[in-house]
């Protein structure tokens, strides 16, 4: 099954978007296929990001054109893309802090995407769904957690949480921003078992990764961005050779060792 | 042996009452004890509002219209900051618009009031929300920029070109014919408006727009339009809002530029700061505390408002969440002084 084979679902062309003299993103252009895991790494300020936020409807681009499935969606309001089916993390967690955790889920189980799919909720139906999504992700069913304030939760919860609210919202396509870094290593053994769930139900998946190692096993191809631009797409274990990508990372003449 | 016991420090220790810890969300009930303990606030206020504006002598039930008017105010002030964050120094706009609609209704059209009350608030209401349309992009402290300069916009424009009565406003408008149904319409919809508002909070509609307040880029993540859910709550505030000015219009029969001054959007918040914002209930206890207050020291003049600012300023700083959520805090825990 090699994603290649697969039509596009999002298609980024030429996206440029520019902070004051600062150019974030220059000139990018990607296709992303059904089905695959995109990874996307680049040193800190690199655009990744920025990227993200352009494709998300959170920031116009300036140039350039993103498709999602054939259609347009270039500067629509993030509410319409959410609506559309093209689900992201935050890279710092958005929890309702006051709300326990699975009422967390109840805002976006409430939103026209998953009524469509779900139909209305009623007499508390919406919260046993909350339950079993969070019990997906990892929450303990039995224990205090999913009752728990949003603002009482471990970091690595947390991350979860925003995992669970794009399940919620049934996307089609899961933009992780950095939903590895921060955690332990036991935390991230058990969120990657649960991305590669998720994707062979059917998810695809965009992540934006400081956690390399981890990255690559998932990944099945990648973007190396830097100062905005891209320098990169291939295959994960080609990135490694790359010339240009050692050079973004470690500077000029440096070894990589991961 | 005793000296030790005095010696020993002792420190206040605060439980909460079964039923609380038990029914955070859903009441599960055990007893008339528990049934009584959850009815019985409510109940006084339903019994109370129903009550005492008859047992009151014939001033102070003006004073009781009064306050149902300043507490709808409180109560849509607090609608939109504790719902979806937005600081509305406004106020003044819907008794204004409210009162003007009402009016414009009455004297241009002949229409009675039992038809013009109810069209006054809600053909306000789709006007205010209109105007306020435009800034619901707005937070925090722009919005409360904006939504200030409102009142002074109309107030001037209805000034300069001598509009809907200009300086002198519209006067011998139809007022009510019974002084029980003005009282009673009050308290009855003052009651309907503060259970509807409070069963809302509680509801999953609810909890979305809540939502918007505590963190607004992740509602819109989650595919939901968060302007469309302000402009919905603020056309509920300002069905509150327009209600109370069309009452006043029909409690004077008077329409005027007076209805658009900064007591109407200041004296609310001043309500709100007493009794303490979240759960309308603030809103209540606030204005049947100010309001009355504010009739008293009407002899003293200017002295008024030194008192006024001071109560204020002590609550501001002794107990800045307000007189309501402190009590419901007493109401569900207890103290015992434990040895440490």
């Amino acid at each position: 099954m090699s994603p290649e084979a697969k039509e596009p679902i999002v298609k980024v062309r030429n996206v440029t978007k520019s902070f004051g003299v600062v150019m974030a993103v220059k000139n990018v252009t990607f296709d992303l296929s059904k089905g695959e895991i995109l990874g996307i790494i680049g040193p800190n300020g690199s655009g990744k990001t920025t990227l993200i936020n352009c494709i998300t409807g959170f920031l116009k681009p300036e140039k350039g054109k993103i498709f999602f499935d054939g259609k347009e969606i270039t500067g629509m309001p993030p509410h319409r893309i959410a609506d559309m089916g093209i689900g992201r993390t935050f890279q710092i967690m958005r929890p309702y802090y006051n709300l326990p955790a699975y009422k967390n889920l109840i805002v976006p189980l409430s939103s026209p995407r998953a009524k469509r799919f779900a139909g209305g909720g009623k007499l508390g139906e919406r919260d046993t769904v909350a339950i079993d999504i969070l019990e997906d992700v990892g929450f303990e069913r039995d224990a205090y957690v999913p009752y728990k304030l949003a603002g009482a939760l471990p970091l690595g919860y947390l991350k979860r949480l925003e995992l669970g609210r794009c399940i919620a919202m049934r996307s089609d396509v899961i933009i992780c921003d950095e939903v590895m870094s921060g955690l332990s290593s036991a935390e991230i053994a058990s969120l990657v078992p649960l991305i590669v769930k998720l994707n062979m139900t059917g998810n695809t998946f965009v992540m934006i990764e400081h956690r390399l190692r981890e990255l690559f096993k998932l990944a099945n191809t990648v973007i190396v961005l830097n100062f905005g631009e891209k320098i990169f797409e291939g295959k994960p274990e080609a990135a490694l050779e790359d010339n240009g990508v050692k050079e973004a990372y470690f500077g000029k003449g440096r070894e990589v060792r991961l | 042996m005793a000296d030790v016991t005095t010696n020993l420090e002792r420190r206040k220790e605060r439980i909460d009452r079964g039923i609380k810890v038990r029914t955070e969300g859903i009441y599960a009930l055990l007893s008339y004890r528990e049934i009584f303990y959850l009815l019985v606030p409510r109940g006084a206020l339903v019994i109370g509002m129903l009550v005492v504006p008859a047992l009151l002598p014939e001033l102070w039930q003006r004073v009781f219209s009064l306050i149902g008017i300043y507490a709808l105010l409180a109560m849509a002030f607090d609608f939109l900051l504790s719902f979806v964050g937005l600081v509305c120094l406004g106020g003044a706009l819907w008794v204004g618009v409210g009162g003007y609609v009402s009016g414009a209704l009455a004297s241009g059209f002949g229409l009675p009031l039992a038809g013009n009350l109810p069209l006054a608030t809600f053909v306000g209401a789709a006007l205010c929300t209109l105007l306020f349309l435009p800034c619901l992009t707005l937070r925090d402290i722009y919005f409360a920029i904006a939504s200030f300069v409102y009142p002074f916009i109309f107030l001037h424009v209805i000034e300069a070109l001598q509009i809907l009565g200009g300086t002198e406003g519209l006067i011998g408008l139809p007022t009510f014919t019974n002084k029980w149904v003005a009282i009673y319409l009050m308290a009855i919809l003052l009651l309907l408006f503060f259970f509807a508002l409070r069963r809302l909070g509680s509801e999953d509609v609810g909890l979305v727009i809540r939502a918007i307040r505590e963190n607004d880029q992740a509602v819109k993540a989650s595919g939901i339009n968060i302007i469309f859910w302000k402009a919905v709550v603020t056309f509920v505030a300002s069905l509150l809002g327009c209600f109370a000015g069309a009452y006043l219009c029909a409690l004077y029969g008077w329409t005027g530029m007076s209805y658009f001054a900064l007591d109407f959007s200041i004296l609310p918040i001043a309500c709100l700061v007493l009794g303490g914002s979240g759960n309308f209930s603030g809103s209540l206890i606030g204005a049947f505390i100010l309001v009355p207050l504010s009739e008293l020291l009407r002899a003293f003049g200017p002295v008024r408002m030194v008192v006024y600012a001071a109560i204020l300023a002590f609550f501001v700083v002794a107990r800045p969440e307000g007189i309501m959520p402190y009590l419901t805090r007493k109401y569900h825990q207890f103290e015992r002084w434990v040895e440490v």
